[in-house]
């Protein structure tokens, strides 16, 4: 059934309203376990649009097989993602810094109160997100190393190629995940693909591991493919390629693509005067796993990052 | 006056950006002031021109005290600025969510590095801000509670109000909050105005400058002593929502005092124009913040009233 999560009136005769889709078991016992898919809460990523349709699908083709409580919460920014808008339009405001609201806040941080508390009492929440339009990432499970210990074990089920551990910052105590995770939902953040664009392939990968995680926790008792044992990146360097030069860039590797240190993996191109400003080489040895698909760089634009192996960790640790 | 260019930025097809710093006086590193950080704050930029227009004659007259060094930078943001965006103009973040930058990292930490870089260690920093509600202020001083802050600095502004904000998460990587974890006395002066030019609350904010940078004995100058300051939390101003969306009509405007009961707004229905909604005034006080644009969503915050304390 669709139920309205929180609705409020725009200046004109409409509502911003986030929806989502509850999928119940057909003889509910009243003890499920409940979990919570969501994505849209920027507007440029639409990767989750097709996991979201997926899933339901499955799930009502195999109603039999659901045994707890699915809540699809396909948009919490339907307004930006209408329109082609990374943040909440009219505000310029990136929603995903503005949890866990509040009733007394502006509408947007009364809207976001109203998210986290249809949420809360959860026992599992996953956030998709789509990288932006810059960037296609490989599928991948970001963990905040104060939830590590937790959540690494889910991202393990969830068939995303790795799981990046990575150091708190203050800025983000401000996200959904953080909060959920704040009040006892264990939330896992995906990243996959790109921004306005969708990623077919990525996508029934990762409905195979919301179904498999879904199947640990009990809410799922139909089959399930073998997922795949990710990467934890807590244990291994990440490599940075930032652009020095301003121009348009071109890389010549794909994601996933295994590189040595020194490996050319793109150019900066000037195409006013024919020459190329800078030559993208290999910082470390190991696997992209994010790659820039927006050619217009400036000095500092992230071009790509690497995954390197653990003797890199430890030379770094040194 | 020193022009020199601090911070440079090659573009793909634009002219290169310039950030330019204008020095006044020789010594230590008594007071910088920073004007517009987003592109759409160009109050903020023509309060820093009339700045520097003033301390170019007060240098000139031997009115800068020997020994301190005074820097005003009044644009971060003409990249965005002379294309109309608010935010930086490639990806859309804030460099005023930036800092202290990463000189190493993505454009916007880059230029925040490098802003940063000139801009700290200074006794006293001082940013014309601007606020993501769309609305006006009584002009106020700002300060982020996060334990260095002096309350009784902020008052030398002469402003009428100083308000005291506890940061949030987003706020840690504001301009001011990394002046004040590096030791230097941060303030951020609101105006009334952003997006467009207001000449009474910019020689307003210009005089509010002047008057604190002569009472640290940074310059000699003679002020008029304007107001005694009256210092509050931010989360002692009542806060007043809307419970309807239409058009809004705005009764009551900032600085105005209210009694208790007073109708501050109306929202009108939008095709029909009659009146869903008064917004009444809950408490008697002194408006201190007031929306507006001329629509308003349900639930928005509208109004931020001082409240008057009976003793
Ligand atoms: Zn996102």
């Amino acid at each position: 059934m669709i139920e309205t999560v929180s609705a409020m009136e725009l200046p004109v005769e409409e509502h911003l309203r986030i929806r989502k889709h509850r999928v119940l078991p057909l003889h509910p016992t009243g003890k499920e376990k409940r979990i919570c898919v969501v994505t849209g809460t920027h507007g440029d990523e639409l990767e989750g649009q097709f996991v979201c349709y997926e899933l339901l699908r499955r799930l009502k083709a195999q109603p039999e097989y659901v045994k707890g409580i699915v809540d699809v919460y396909p948009a919490l920014n339907p307004l930006g993602i209408d329109s082609i808008s990374r943040g909440v339009p009219m505000f310029d405001l990136d929603m995903n810094r503005i949890f866990p609201g509040t009733e007394e806040g502006p509408m947007m941080e009364t809207l976001a109160k109203h998210i986290v508390d249809d949420m809360a009492g959860a026992d599992m929440c996953v956030d998709i997100h789509a990288s932006n339009i810059f960037l296609m990432e490989m599928p991948q499970v970001r963990i905040n190393e104060e939830t590590a210990e937790k959540l690494v074990p889910y991202g393990k089920m969830i068939n995303v190629d790795f799981v990046w551990v990575h150091s708190n910052a203050t800025v983000l105590e401000s996200t959904l995940a953080y909060s959920l995770n704040k009040i006892g939902v264990p939330t896992l953040v995906v990243e996959m693909g790109v921004g306005m664009r969708i990623t077919k392939a990525y996508g029934y990968q990762l409905v195979a591991g919301l179904l498999n995680l879904m199947k640990e926790l009990g809410i799922w008792e139909g089959e399930v493919e073998q997922v795949k044992e990710p990467i934890v990146s807590s244990d291994r360097a990440v490599g940075y390629l930032n652009a020095e030069k301003a121009g348009i860039f071109l890389p010549m590797v794909e994601i996933g693509d295994m590189v040595e240190t020194g490996d050319e993996l793109g150019q900066i191109l000037n195409p006013l005067t024919g020459d190329v400003e800078e030559v993208i080489e290999a910082p470390i040895a190991g696997m992209v796993f994010t790659r820039r698909e927006y050619p217009v760089v400036y000095s500092g634009s992230l071009l790509g990052r690497i995954l390197g192996g653990k003797e890199d960790r430890e030379e770094e640790m040194a | 006056m020193r022009k020199e260019v601090i911070y440079s930025l090659s573009s793909p097809y634009r002219e290169e950006m310039k950030v330019t710093a204008y020095r006044f006086g020789h010594g230590k590193k008594a007071a910088c002031i920073v004007g517009s950080i987003r592109g759409n704050e160009v109050q903020q930029l023509y309060v820093c021109s009339q700045l520097i227009k003033k301390l170019t004659e007060l240098e000139a007259s031997g009115a800068i005290v020997s020994g301190n060094e005074i820097t005003v930078i009044p644009s971060v943001s003409h990249h965005s600025m002379n294309i109309g965006k608010r935010f930086w103009a490639v990806d859309n973040t804030d460099v005023n969510r930036m800092f202290p930058g990463y000189d190493l990292g993505e454009t916007t930490q880059r230029i925040a590095a490098g802003v940063f870089e000139e801009v700290k260690n200074y006794d006293y920093g001082i940013q014309f801000a601007s606020f993501y509600m769309p609305g006006d202020f009584i002009p106020h001083v700002r300060m982020m509670d996060t334990g260095k802050q002096s309350a009784s600095l902020a008052s030398l502004f002469g402003l009428p109000y100083v308000v005291i904000r506890k940061p949030r998460p987003i706020d840690t990587t504001t301009l001011n909050y990394n002046w004040q974890v590096w030791d230097t006395n941060a303030f951020s002066i609101y105006t009334n105005e952003t997006d467009e030019v207001d000449e009474a609350s910019a020689r307003q904010a210009v005089a509010a400058v002047l008057r604190f940078l002569t009472r640290m004995g940074i310059l000699r100058y003679h002020n008029h002593s304007g107001y005694i300051a009256t210092v509050i939390a931010e989360e002692e101003l009542r806060q007043i929502k809307t419970n309807v969306g239409g058009i809004y009509r705005r009764l009551k405007h900032p600085g105005e005092e209210v009694h208790m009961g007073d109708v501050l707004a109306e929202i009108l229905h939008p095709f029909e124009g009659e009146v869903l909604s008064q917004i009444i005034a809950p408490t008697e006080g002194i408006i201190f913040f007031a929306h507006k644009k001329p629509l308003v969503t349900e639930n928005e915050v509208i109004y931020k009233i001082i409240r008057r304390l009976h003793e």
